[in-house]
């Protein structure tokens, strides 16, 4: 059971990570990257590792999420590719 | 079944930094670069949590009560500092390692998580400067204003 | 397709070909007798940490105590970074400030919602990584998330309610003293252990100092010290960090 939970998981980060790096607006880049950060946390959870997913879901998916969209606020929104 | 879910994780990892690495060397945008810097590192830090992994019936690096401080409810203050300890040592339920997940790797990349978000926020303090200096975050466009010598 | 497209898609491909192949030689996914979690220091501190230093998180208990020097150096890092995008983006000519501050002031329009919202979570966030922090030696937790959660708050401050609102709370420079201090408790402790005889950050001598401790005790206390140090810092510079990237270093107006 665990094993399907893991490669679920596991397929659908890449396609985020995909989809992150391929959308042209760096706000939804941006955000696709704080739901990537939450699978992650997600499968850190699975393999054990609390603490590290803990520190991931605080971390990854809040404040570089937040930070990412305070530079993009700053900076343009449109990317070329 | 087991042989799949053995070499599928490994497989991910390696794809998943593949990703990150060709972001960060193939596309133009400073910004994209970055994501694809986060998605490198996290792939790596995914490798690193998974090698404390020991399958089932291992538990998170967390002892029950009864493992730190013994079955038998040891009296306190009774004895001061060695003795204490010695005592306490004494009735401790045995802990067989290969039932807890190895907290060493959790450890060292508890503490890269929290450093990689301060370095990121470096790399876009730096993209904001070159934003505000060349008016782009195009790789291009920048590398073309800095050969024309103007900014 | 650009030149520099096709030279990344070789240089991965010729990467991940060859990590790919070497996966062929790690050990079975979850092998508990694998080299590194069959190795005498991992066994060590699962089987021996309880009896050095009572704590049952063995994270906890690796990362402030057996592996101190790293911990302490990793919050330098954070500090570091913290001062190096102060200096990056740089304070701004006081009229560009005067500038910015003026255009926020037009659209100074605050969403009611937003605000009475942050005014119930953020005292509830606070409550809760202050537990987070306190109970690190029990529960997932500790200094790192607990500052992290810590500077979350005034991070939902500043989103809701304005940057000014958030730095009226804690102002650049006290949070840079925060940052400063909380790598100071962390060190401090250290010296203390060498003052009284001890290696740095070798914290059971500290028995002698704190009241009612025995030498196991005195580290699982001294871990708390760490903690805590190490949560100011990080409280400290995760708001350095968005209070200078939201608003370019000009700390006036912002996101």
């Amino acid at each position: 059971m665990i094993a399907v939970f893991d490669i679920c998981i596991l397929i659908f980060l890449v396609a985020i990570a995909i989809i992150a790096l391929s959308v042209k607006d760096l706000l939804a880049s941006a955000m696709i990257l704080g739901i990537y950060s939450f699978l992650m946390c997600l499968l850190w959870a699975e393999m054990g590792a609390v603490d590290v997913a803990f520190t991931e879901a605080a971390v990854g998916a809040g404040v570089s999420t937040v930070i990412m969209i305070a530079t993009v606020y700053q900076t343009s929104r449109k990317s070329s590719d | 079944m087991e042989f799949i879910v053995n070499n599928f994780n490994y497989w991910i990892y390696v794809i998943l930094m593949m990703i990150g690495l060709f972001a960060m060397i193939a596309k133009n945008n400073l910004i994209k670069k970055l994501v694809g810097m986060t998605i490198f590192q996290t792939a790596i830090i995914l490798f690193y949590v998974s090698i404390g992994v020991k399958g089932e019936g291992a538990t998170i690096p967390i002892l029950s009560y009864e493992q730190v401080h013994g079955t038998h409810h040891v009296e306190e203050a009774d004895h001061a500092g060695e003795d204490d300890s010695h005592h306490a040592q004494a009735d401790l339920p045995e802990i067989d390692a290969r039932t807890i997940t190895n907290p060493i790797p959790h450890v060292l990349m508890l503490t890269a998580i929290v450093v990689g978000v301060a370095t990121l926020g470096v790399a876009l303090a730096i993209s904001q400067r070159i934003f505000h200096f060349y008016g782009s975050l195009d790789e291009d466009v920048i590398l073309a204003k800095i050969q024309k010598g103007d900014g | 397709m650009a030149p520099m497209k096709i030279v990344a898609l070789i240089t991965v491909i010729i990467t991940g070909g060859l990590l790919l192949y070497a996966t062929g030689d790690f050990p079975a996914w979850g092998d508990p007798l694998s080299p590194a979690n069959n190795s005498a220091l991992s066994r060590h501190y699962i089987e021996q940490s309880r009896v050095e230093t009572a704590v049952p998180n063995l994270v906890t208990a690796v990362l402030a105590d057996y592996r101190g020097y790293d911990t302490m150096f990793e919050t330098v890092v954070v500090f570091v970074a913290g001062l190096a995008i102060l200096a990056v983006l740089g304070q701004g000519t006081s009229r560009e400030r005067a500038a910015i501050q003026r255009s926020a002031e037009r659209y100074q329009e605050r969403d009611m919602i937003n605000i009475m919202t942050a005014r119930l979570i953020v005292p509830v966030l606070q409550l809760f990584s202050l537990y987070v922090l306190a109970h690190g030696h029990y529960s997932p937790g500790g200094g790192f998330q607990g500052g992290v959660m810590f500077g979350a708050s005034f991070i939902l401050i500043a989103l809701a309610g304005g940057l000014p609102e958030a730095l009226s709370r804690l102002s650049i420079p006290g949070a840079l003293l925060l940052a400063g201090l909380g790598v100071l408790l962390y060190g401090g402790t250290g010296l203390v252990c060498m003052m009284l005889g001890q290696n740095f950050l070798d914290y059971h001598i500290l028995h002698r100092l704190l009241p009612a401790t025995d030498a196991v005790m005195a580290r699982y206390h001294a871990m708390l010290i760490v903690e805590i140090g190490v949560a100011f810092t990080v409280t400290a510079i995760m708001f350095i960090i968005y209070a200078a990237l939201s608003s370019r270093g000009r700390m006036t107006g912002g996101l």
